[in-house]
């Protein structure tokens, strides 16, 4: 289309400690319609090089809607134009975007509809004071032999992209994110 | 009892009253100063030998110290995209996710705030120069004395009661964007002793992929604190860095109002139009 060089980007910097009253929102891990039937639970802990729990991390999670849409839509932080708070989603579009903070104990969680279509995964974005770069991974539903990305890694790297089915637990995965370390998490660069 | 006194020593080598005298000394200014250019040196040496410009900060950044466990040590795995790629798309916002005062920080109380009032404007481009249009930024920052409404925050400069330091607007169909606050002030932090963060407000954008997702911060000119920032200086890159920081563009001033800064913003990562495209 054109033959002049890209643009330089603008660097990207660390999200800090104090994104607290702008970034979190009400309801920001609840993408399913509340009530919905086919809603799972995914949650865990996110993990520092020394194996203690990271409570000020920020998590961003983008995926196909059940459909096997990529188109998404607004309304993820619908605000009440009378006070301006949050009041969630309208509980009928599917948004695809979830915001949730860690705890104390690093730990978060999310509610949403599995992703349909061909790519069973939901996309992972990493921020947290420490981090001059945020972190892109992918949590998996399932195994897929036919996935290029799985396909490339060695055992041990690829579990780390799975997020397992708890026994006991009703429609709950778990993902937990390690920043480092032997088990650290796959992240991933898009070229 | 004067004479019971010790022998005064140098300054730098007093160690802080409260740091029991087995703790390991403090790390000081002058102990990041080093590293900082040390990393800066290295980084200008690799790139006179023919390495590629490095437009982010390495994650791996020992001089801001949180870094040091929080950024994996084995390299990405590459991911290339087709238009299946969840990643090569992203969310959208809309009308229904902001509302019409969240862009001026200044009238989110019953009072105003203190603090020198400014309006922040720029464009948000991706890498072909094509504005990224209707898209969330989000912004938050400390008030006039440099402390954040967080309850981890702890510097004992003032809380202002008319000033929360939060704010959200979507791009115009130019790509644009436009806030009303009042300029941060610097803050002290505890990366090592006497540090202090220049003035700066975070900064949250999405563009039309995932992978093009930023969160920075833009910083005010000539503030005589960059030199000492690792954060900052974790962008090694000079020309880079310098993309960080706004212009004070007298034109966006209000006569008997506000000053103004321009900060354009161009998003990193493959769009979906790249694809579409074929690249
Ligand atoms: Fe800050």
């Amino acid at each position: 289309m054109t033959a002049t060089p890209p643009l330089p980007p603008t660097p990207s910097q660390t999200v800090g400690p104090f994104y607290g009253y702008a970034l979190p929102f009400a309801g920001g891990g609840d993408v399913a319609p509340a009530g919905h039937p086919d809603t799972i639970t995914v949650h865990g802990r996110v993990f520092d090089g020394a194996g203690a729990p990271v409570p000020d991390a920020l998590l961003e999670f983008w995926q196909a809607g059940p459909d096997g849409s990529l188109a998404g839509a607004p309304g993820s932080l619908r605000r009440d134009p009378v006070t301006g708070a949050v009041v969630g989603r309208d509980g009928v579009e599917f948004t695809g975007f979830a915001r949730v903070p860690t705890d104390a104990d690093g730990h978060y969680a999310l509610r949403t509809l599995p992703p349909g279509g061909d790519a069973p995964y939901l996309s992972v974005c990493v921020f947290a004071r420490g981090l001059m770069h945020h972190l892109f991974t992918r949590a998996y539903l399932r195994e897929d032999a036919g996935d290029a990305l799985l396909a490339g890694l060695e055992p041990g790297r690829r579990a780390t992209l799975i997020a397992a089915a708890e026994p006991g637990r009703h429609r709950t995965y778990r993902f937990d994110i390690r920043l480092q370390g032997d088990e650290e998490t796959v992240f991933l660069e898009y070229v | 009892m004067t004479t019971s006194r010790p022998a005064p020593v140098p300054a730098a080598a007093q160690p802080p009253a409260a740091v029991p005298a087995q703790a390991a000394p403090p790390l000081l200014q002058s102990d990041i100063d080093r590293e900082v250019a040390e990393r800066q040196a290295a980084y200008e040496k690799a790139r006179a030998a023919g390495a590629p410009v490095a437009h982010h900060p390495p994650r791996d950044y020992l001089p801001y110290r949180s870094s040091a466990l929080r950024h994996p040590r084995q390299p990405p795995a590459a991911v290339s995209g087709d238009p299946d790629t969840a990643e090569l798309h992203g969310p959208v916002f809309g009308a229904t996710d902001v509302t019409e005062l969240d862009a001026d920080l200044t009238r989110q109380h019953q009072g105003e705030p203190l603090g020198e009032r400014i309006t922040v404007t720029g464009r948000v481009l991706d890498r072909d120069g094509r504005p990224v249009r209707g898209q969330l930024v989000e912004v938050w920052q400390a008030n006039a004395s440099g402390r954040y409404a967080h309850q981890r925050d702890q510097h004992p400069a003032p809380l202002d009661p008319n000033f929360t330091g939060v704010g959200r607007c979507l791009t115009d169909d130019d790509g644009t964007y436009t806030f009303t606050t009042v300029k941060p002030g610097a803050y002290p932090w505890r990366n090592h002793l006497n540090a202090w963060r220049p003035a700066h407000i975070h900064f949250s954008f999405f563009g039309t992929a995932f992978t093009q997702r930023l969160v920075t911060q833009m910083y005010f000119p000539g503030d005589p604190l960059f030199r000492y920032d690792p954060i900052l200086s974790s962008v090694t890159d000079t020309s880079a860095r310098e993309r960080l920081v706004a212009a004070y563009d007298h034109g966006l001033s209000s006569p008997e109002w506000s000053l103004g800064y321009r900060w354009d913003v161009v998003l990193d990562g493959p769009s979906a139009t790249w694809i579409e495209e074929g690249r």
